[in-house]
């Protein structure tokens, strides 16, 4: 069955995620394809993966040939942001329609917009959850394949076009800043940064620095937690 | 392993661990509160992480040869103060992106 009236109220709650997903998935679809990756692996990723910030990621972890086990490992910490979105929506999810999918879709912007914009009472929510999950992925999906496209057929100068993973990730850290308003964090990232810069080769630089950090946090426990 | 099959197997690896996390409370937390020292943990490394992406980023920059990397420095000021002003991420990415291109492509 088709429900067009929560497809409606889906659709008009998604319009803000439609403009930034649609242009950051043209941007990591035309860097994809500047680094040297085929089109229809970027499109693959967008469709089984569909995480912003990992994926922008591997471009630059699969440009370097890094190994599986550090692929995992990264995957995993650059994620665990993620990792408890689902504590707050247990109740909401509990009759939903492909919760397998609904987990999977569920990316900061389809946490953001679940949990906080109230919906009219009589529409049948399950159906709701669905469509906002499948919309903001085709927007996702979209950008992506406009993006690998326009990457392949048009050739310009993209030298410097891997900055944008710079600005992305320098936008993300100032994001946290501004929830959890603490300095000890960025400080031991960037400490542990430089360790791992100047003492492992370059490719192992990201699990070396995560461990670091790991074990840094615990020494800091305290500080961390009183700042 | 042909090129063509790491691409895959690395994306494959990428989607699961990214499923794990997004499925993990779903599967350990449906009864009870997650542990103090994971909580502590989740809501204190996304920071750390991001920083250290920051300069995941950079380890392709010489910073012991001229320019010292000031052309990246310069361009991470210019996209924190976009992204301090307009508070608009894509304005912040794109700014800080085009930036750094014209002082690659133009100097």
């Amino acid at each position: 069955m088709f429900h067009k009236r929560e497809l409606k109220v889906a659709f008009k709650v998604s319009i803000p995620v439609m403009m930034g997903y649609s242009v950051l998935g043209f941007a990591f679809g035309l860097l994809a394809v500047s680094s040297g990756l085929k089109w229809y692996f970027a499109i693959l990723m967008s469709i089984v993966i569909y995480a912003g910030a990992l994926q922008f990621l591997a471009v630059s972890l699969l440009s370097a040939k890094t190994g599986f086990v550090d692929i995992f490992i990264a995957s995993l910490m650059v994620n665990l942001r993620q990792s408890f979105y689902g504590l707050s929506l247990l109740q909401k999810f509990k009759k939903a329609i492909l919760k397998p999918y609904l987990i999977f879709a569920l990316t900061d912007e389809t946490y953001a917009l679940l949990t906080t914009v109230k919906t009219e009472k009589n529409i049948k929510k399950k159906w709701y959850y669905l469509y906002l999950g499948m919309l903001n992925q085709s927007y996702w999906v979209g950008g992506t394949i406009a993006g690998s496209i326009f990457g392949s057929s048009v050739h310009f100068n993209t030298k410097g076009l891997d900055f944008s993973l710079t600005a992305l990730f320098v936008v993300l850290a100032i994001e946290q800043y501004k929830q959890i308003k603490k300095f000890t964090p960025f400080i031991l990232g960037g400490v542990v940064s430089i360790i791992g810069f100047v003492t492992v080769p370059k490719n192992d630089m990201l699990v070396v620095s995560i461990g670091l950090a790991l074990i840094g946090m615990f020494i800091l426990k305290k500080r961390i937690e009183n700042e | 392993m042909s090129d063509y099959e790491y691409l895959l197997l690395a994306i494959l690896i990428m989607s699961i661990a990214n499923y794990i996390t997004r499925v993990f409370p779903f599967l350990f937390f449906i009864k009870h509160e997650p542990p103090k020292i994971i909580l502590f943990v989740e809501r204190n490394f996304p920071p750390i992480i991001m920083s250290i992406l920051v300069f995941y980023t950079l380890t392709n920059v010489n910073f012991s040869v001229k320019p010292y990397g000031l052309k990246e420095i310069i361009s991470i000021i210019v996209t924190i103060l976009l992204h301090l002003k307009f508070n608009n991420y894509l304005m912040s990415i794109f700014g800080g992106t085009i930036f750094y291109m014209m002082l690659v492509q133009l100097i």
